[in-house]
């Protein structure tokens, strides 16, 4: 993927890059506002990684100039501001997700892999399909190898979320943010207690585990076997 | 202060401005007034005496007509004798007296008759023994009857001039008195004015100085120098509750997260020293990651709290089912509870609508619930959780109660303060913000946190006000 990334901070933006190189992308680094409109313009990007404040100009107007180019370009704010309410103006002014500082690279790396493969809600499929195991929107039904399995409602949004990024990493806030739809932290590892009562349902009684735990990130649905 | 300097303040303040533009308007009114009076009284004077000499002339006229000359002379020594200010003249064509009590007269006066009263210069005719008078105004009519006889009939117009002297003076003398009073009584009231002022802003000098505790002087008579300095006070109070939550944080902040970054580096120093393979090192690098997740964690949660103690216009708020809220937070916790083997139960009536942040809400009941879980429960059973929701038109109630060991009254007021934490609960994970966040939250939304015994356990009651309505004070 072509990642352009905009980022002041030197340390930041340097370790950022390598991470993102190092993950198999093309990144181009823009140490202030100007000239990452500049390059996000010129050039063709899967992914823009913007920080909110930049010198030269506010990172925020590069996000709004992108929506009003009609440039459908997923972007994914960075920021020191973390409160809800600074996501919301965030994500108003055009950006499709919203990272606050501190993070984890690991976070930063999931969400912009999530968001370059982002299907187009008109695409968007019906039917997902890993391995031997199947989610059907539409009838809300899963089922392995043919047979079904009941999940609860919140259960089946989770696995269906997992199933949409089949192959990337979610991380526990994606799921909290984009399955319960809360920006908190709650605290205790309440999400990994759901991803496990997921997996029993999913992997318990099959021999090839579908749904993977990737150390300090978070989870992973995938068929290994193919 | 000298006099000087008190005097330039005093007219450089709005009471002392105000006072001059009054004593202007008011002065012009007065003088307007004055004027006013004077000219329709001096105009319905002269209309009377006018009046008055054309009767005379008319009455005179008839008595000629019937009587001859002998009768009108006779008639006229009769009047003229009379006190008043009546005055009367007979004369010949030549202009000789015959009768009345004119002596002299302007010539020109006799010599046109016009039919007009007019105002002229005469002098009174006095006995042998009376002074010789000075020449007076008066007003006259000159009449020529048949033969060439001239009749005067005319009035004193001095007292009407006494008169007119007699109100301006009044009037002089009550335009000084107003202004002077005026003036008086607004200086004392500014200066009393002044002095008040001077005493607030003496006050708050200190305050800048950085006398927070010090506050503005109230007289107690309930007027608007007390009621401003009791909104400033009031203000004040706030600033400083505030500004004690600010060195208590830093305080806090310099206690409590000094222990965990202490950790931090000590285990990569050890990490560093003592681990030989790269097994070892991974596994301490984890646990640093582990160790700075859960500062990250302690500061978010640290300014989120300072963020909504700083107060509510800055959190967006919508309207919001409580209900739900606390049914989607609950089904988050669910599995949690489950695995710790704790009994969860939900009893959530619906019309819980408020105006609310949904993520703190949210936040605040899954801190509630956390804690619950976390310190619920006793030896003898297993803990048990229970969500309630009490709707009333005026409030909406959350309540979260365990069967744990509760807290005691006495420490109730504390557990809300940052970092504190129980004995009991020392030896579970929490950075004791949990209900210093609720407790915020809760005030954010002009709501609050009440802390109870649920016979055992404890009973955590967050209560918030519905649309266009305020709790009652607690305390």
């Amino acid at each position: 993927m072509r990642i352009l990334l905009i980022e002041d901070d030197s340390d930041a933006a340097g370790f950022l890059a390598r991470g993102l190189k190092e993950a198999g992308h093309v990144v181009d680094l823009a140490r202030d506002g100007d000239s990452g409109a500049e390059l996000a313009h010129v050039n063709e990007y899967d992914v823009l990684v913007i920080d909110r404040m930049l010198p030269g100009r506010d990172g925020l107007s590069i996000v709004e100039e992108r929506r009003t180019a009609n440039d459908p370009t997923p972007i994914l704010i960075l920021s020191a501001l973390g409160q809800v309410d600074d996501r919301v103006k965030g994500l108003r002014s055009g950006g499709d997700d919203y990272l606050a500082k501190p993070y984890a690279f690991s976070e930063l790396l999931a969400r912009v892999e999530a968001l370059a493969r982002r299907p187009k809600p008109a695409q968007a499929e019906t039917l997902y399909r890993v391995g031997d195991l199947e989610l059907d929107r539409l009838s809300h039904t899963v089922s392995r190898a043919g047979q079904p399995i009941p999940l609860q409602p919140r259960e089946f949004r989770l696995l269906e979320y997992l199933m949409r990024h089949a192959g990337q990493v979610v991380t526990r806030t994606m799921l909290l943010e984009n399955v319960w739809d809360y920006h908190f932290d709650p605290q205790t590892n309440v999400i990994d207690v759901h991803v496990s009562r997921l997996r029993a349902k999913i992997d318990k009684e099959f021999d090839r585990q579908l749904l993977h735990t990737v150390r300090g990130a978070g989870y992973v649905i995938r068929d290994d076997a193919r | 202060m000298s006099f000087v300097t008190t005097l330039g303040k005093l007219f450089r303040t709005t009471a002392v401005k105000l006072t001059l533009v009054y004593l202007a308007v008011f002065t012009a009114l007065l003088v307007g007034l004055i004027l006013y009076i004077s000219t329709t009284a001096g105009d319905l004077l002269d209309r009377q005496l006018r009046e008055t000499i054309d009767a005379e002339i008319r009455g005179l006229s008839e008595q000629y007509r019937s009587s001859g000359l002998r009768g009108l002379v006779n008639a006229v020594e009769r009047r003229s004798v009379a006190p008043g200010a009546s005055l009367y003249l007979i004369t010949d064509f030549a202009g000789n007296r015959i009768a009345g009590n004119i002596d002299s007269l302007e010539q020109s006066s006799l010599s046109t008759p016009d039919g007009e009263a007019r105002p002229v210069q005469y002098t009174r005719l006095v006995g042998p023994d009376e002074e010789a008078s000075k020449p007076r105004r008066a007003l006259v009519r000159v009449f020529v009857l048949p033969g060439g006889f001239r009749l005067l009939v005319g009035r004193d117009m001095e007292e009407r001039f006494e008169f007119r002297a007699i109100i301006l003076q009044a009037s002089q003398w009550a335009l000084l008195a107003a202004i002077v009073l005026g003036l008086v009584s607004f200086l004392a009231v500014s200066r009393r004015v002044l002095k008040r002022i001077d005493a607030i802003s003496e006050a708050s000098n200190l305050i800048v100085a950085g006398d927070l505790e010090s506050r503005l002087p109230m007289v107690g008579t309930g007027d608007e120098f007390d009621r401003l300095s009791g909104s400033l006070n009031a203000m004040l109070d706030r600033i400083e509750q505030l500004h004690d939550g600010l060195s208590r944080v830093s305080d806090n902040i310099a206690h409590d997260l000094k222990t965990p970054l202490t950790r931090l580096r000590m285990q990569a120093e050890v990490a560093l020293s003592q681990a030989d393979s790269e097994e070892a090192l991974r596994e301490a690098l984890q646990a640093t990651m582990e160790e700075s997740q859960g500062l990250i964690r302690t500061f978010d949660a640290l300014l989120m709290i300072a963020r909504a103690e700083a107060g509510s216009a800055r959190v967006t708020k919508v309207s919001v089912d409580l209900a739900q809220v606390a049914l989607d937070v609950a089904e988050l916790y669910e599995p949690v509870a489950e695995e710790a083997g704790v009994e969860l139960t939900v009893d959530v009536p619906d019309d819980a609508i408020v105006q609310a942040n949904r993520e703190l809400v949210g936040q605040a009941i899954a801190n509630l619930i956390d804690n619950a879980i976390k310190h619920g429960g006793n030896e003898r059973e297993s803990a048990r959780v229970s969500v309630t929701l009490t709707p009333d038109p005026a409030r909406v109630a959350v309540t979260v109660t365990d069967n744990g060991p509760g807290i005691p009254a006495e420490d109730r007021d504390r557990v809300t303060g940052r970092f504190v934490r129980l004995e009991a609960s020392r030896t579970t994970p929490g950075s004791g913000l949990g209900l210093s966040l609720v407790e915020a939250i809760a005030n954010v939304h002009k709501g609050r946190l009440e802390l109870g015994d649920a016979g055992p356990g404890l009973k955590a009651t967050l209560v918030f006000p519905r649309l266009g309505t305020q709790l009652p004070s607690e305390r």
